[in-house]
């Protein structure tokens, strides 16, 4: 851990507006470590908008984030150290091999020793024998894994993924599951935005389900998600508003 | 720390670029069909204009450099890894001065190959006194990089980001330009006027702090939403 | 709109009536005659694009520091008036040349100077409206460099000339022609003021639209 530590993560009634549009509304949640959050809801539903503001990127028009007792606005580079983020377009160089793009990662990151490290990633990425060949020539699959371990190498508290699962087979997505729950076990608080259900089934600790930029429910230990995401989505749709609860 | 990120992205651009050398070929290539243009456009019997060589010599410069930002920057866009290099606890003005090496690096590049091929097809001595030339253009080349940087970078998410960079990088550079020009031009002089020369240096050594300055100043308020 | 805004406008209406009359019957300058007279259009415009583009520089360094999206607002305006009256200055100035030395353009510092700046801020209103979201800083950022461009402007364009063979006669400021000038420039500084306040006020009725928007919506 090279940044500041932190044991939970604070959202309190943050929005955000682009002009006259709304994409997200109050929004509050808490986590603490070893809690693996997922953010839920169809595209549009604002869940990009809320983990570019967990990762820093984006700054609330309303509202505010605590890291622990940082809060985002004061500007604290080593608070960016503890945060690891899995975007959708997944941040790695095309033209370069697999292994520099992680030590350039890990350089840029100050972690000890770049190259070991990055060496140490591609094997828990079970690619160490594709080290040497260029990110353009993977399969959208390896190119997850590899920037999964580039969001991880700096060992970050908090960590974000955007749809995570696109993309990959059954086993592979099996293996990021795994993954996950090692992480959590070791103390990550883990945030995670997708629309696919049936993966993170048994996965999350809580589920924020959004829509339209607004909690429409938080339920901790979910089951069954399909079901309860048709039944939350469809609430409001007759009356005005949705219940908060959890 | 500073230096250390500054290095790791001059680094990392430079080994992107050399692996498929795109933007060095395309731009270089652009040059060079740039000061033909202008070789066609303005020799009349075989004569070049007087003074003519640092003028096309400059604007060529001018134009390809603007190419040459605004694919840079385009490369970084397409994995969003601009975004992944603000996310890094790595300070914002030296991820700014690492892009701007990698810039000035490619743009000195090209006027290796431009300044030859000027000096030929113009039949002007530009290669008769190198190293006050080479200070002239390196000095003009971090003036305009310098801005241009800023500006490319800035403008990655914005709409009409191509058309925009050079509608807002021209009017801006003009003095780099103006003195670059009237700089290389005294060169090409049989006696060469010192005096004219120390001024137009010094404008341009002037203006290369000033922007770099104030470039490294506003970098983290311009990137951050 | 402020309660001084009607009557302000009713007066500067009634200043640019009567303003021809002022211009006609002030002393005629011996070597220029009457040509000379759309100096009072030329310099009163001229201080007015000025003033609009240092308006326009501090109330972009203010937003870009401080976030305050009125100091945007007033920068947008104030951009416009650097176009505006750019506009009339660079269109008065070469008519005056022309008839005066019997060129249009002698590439004179100040309005060689005066023309880039306007294009900076044409490129100003460029990015505001093709630019996109976020555009707002962008802008900002661009007017601070110009404004710190501007001595580099001056220096490089006036050295540049002094090279050229060409010799200008560049006017000095006449002195004797006191209350038509300072008339012609209070009037231009009135309506000045009054196309600032109103273009200000359009975006401060378009932010709040924005947000009664938001507000419906939450």
């Amino acid at each position: 851990m090279i940044g500041v530590d932190f044991d939970d993560l604070t959202v309190d009634e943050v929005s955000r507006h682009f002009g006259r549009r709304r994409a997200l509304s109050r929004v509050t949640f808490r986590a603490t470590r070893g809690t693996l959050l997922g953010l839920l809801g169809t595209n549009g539903a604002g869940k990009s908008t809320l983990l570019a503001m967990l990762a820093m990127l984006l700054r609330p028009s309303a509202g505010r984030i605590r890291y622990g007792a940082f809060d985002s606005t004061t500007p604290e580079p080593s608070l960016r150290a503890s945060v690891g983020v899995l975007g959708h377009d997944l941040f790695l160089y095309p033209e370069l091999t697999a292994s520099e793009n992680l030590e350039f990662f890990a350089g840029l990151y100050a972690v000890n020793d770049p190259s070991a490290a990055a060496a140490h990633a591609l094997e828990l990425a079970g690619l160490a024998d594709r080290a040497n060949d260029t990110v353009s020539s993977f399969s959208r699959g390896m190119r997850q894994r590899v920037a999964l371990e580039r969001a991880l190498i700096h060992r970050p508290r908090l960590l974000l993924l955007d749809e995570p699962f696109t993309g990959l087979d059954d086993g592979s997505g099996a293996a990021l599951a795994a993954r996950l729950r090692t992480l959590r076990e070791s103390g990550s608080i883990i945030v995670l935005a997708t629309h696919d259900l049936d993966l993170v089934e048994g996965l999350l600790d809580r589920a924020i389900f959004l829509r339209d930029g607004r909690m429409m429910d938080v339920v901790d230990r979910p089951d069954g998600l399909r079901s309860m995401y048709r039944d939350i989505m469809s609430r409001g749709r007759e009356s005005s508003g949705g219940e908060k609860r959890g | 720390m500073f230096a250390r990120v500054v290095w790791l992205v001059l680094r990392k651009d430079l080994m992107v670029e050399v692996r498929s050398l795109e933007i060095a070929y395309t731009t270089l290539f652009f040059a060079v069909s740039c000061v033909l243009v202008f070789a066609f456009a303005l020799v009349q019997e075989g004569q070049p204009p007087v003074d003519g060589a640092a003028g096309i010599l400059w604007i060529s410069i001018a134009f390809a450099g603007t190419l040459a930002l605004g694919r840079a920057f385009e490369r970084e866009r397409q994995s969003e890894t601009l975004r992944a290099l603000l996310l890094a606890p790595a300070a914002r003005p030296a991820v700014y001065v690492g892009k701007l090496l990698g810039i000035i690096t490619l743009l000195v590049a090209g006027e290796i190959v431009l300044v030859p091929l000027v000096a030929l097809l113009f039949q002007a001595p530009l290669l008769s006194r190198p190293i006050w030339l080479a200070v002239i253009l390196l000095s003009g080349t971090i003036g305009f990089s310098a801005v241009g940087t800023l500006f490319a970078a800035m403008l990655v998410r914005a709409r009409s980001r191509d058309v925009l960079l050079p509608v807002l990088l021209y009017p801006i550079t003009v003095p780099v330009i103006i003195a670059g020009v009237r700089a290389t031009a005294a060169l090409l002089q049989p006696d060469v006027d010192a005096e004219i020369l120390r001024f137009w240096l010094s404008l341009l050594v002037c203006f290369d702090i000033v922007f770099v300055t104030l470039a490294l100043w506003t970098f983290e308020s311009l990137m951050t939403d | 709109m402020p309660t001084w805004f009607t009557p302000a406008t009713a007066l500067c209406g009634l200043m640019f009536a009567v303003s021809p009359f002022l211009i006609a019957n002030a002393p005629y300058e011996s070597t220029m005659g009457l040509v000379q007279k759309i100096f009072y259009v030329h310099l009163p415009s001229a201080w007015m694009f000025l003033i609009a583009a240092i308006v326009c520089g501090v109330a972009s360094v203010r937003f870009l520091f401080r976030g305050d999206a009125r100091h945007d607002r007033l920068a947008w305006a104030a951009a416009e008036l650097v176009v505006l009256f750019g506009i009339v200055t660079l269109v008065t100035g070469p008519l005056w040349a022309r008839k005066a030395w019997g060129v249009w353009w002698q590439w004179d510092v100040r309005l060689t100077a005066s023309l880039i700046g306007w294009m900076v801020s044409v490129a100003y209103l460029l990015l505001r409206k093709y630019g996109g979201p976020g555009s707002d800083k962008l802008a900002a950022g661009l007017a601070l460099f110009g404004m710190a461009n501007v001595p580099f402007i001056y220096i490089s364009v006036n050295y540049w000339r002094t090279i050229h063979p060409t010799t200008s006669v560049v006017p000095t400021l006449p002195t004797s022609f006191g209350l038509p000038l300072w008339f012609s420039t209070v009037t231009f500084l009135l309506l000045f003021v009054l196309l600032l306040r109103a273009r200000v006020r359009l975006e401060e009725q378009r932010a709040q639209l924005d947000s009664l928007y938001l507000s419906a919506d939450a």
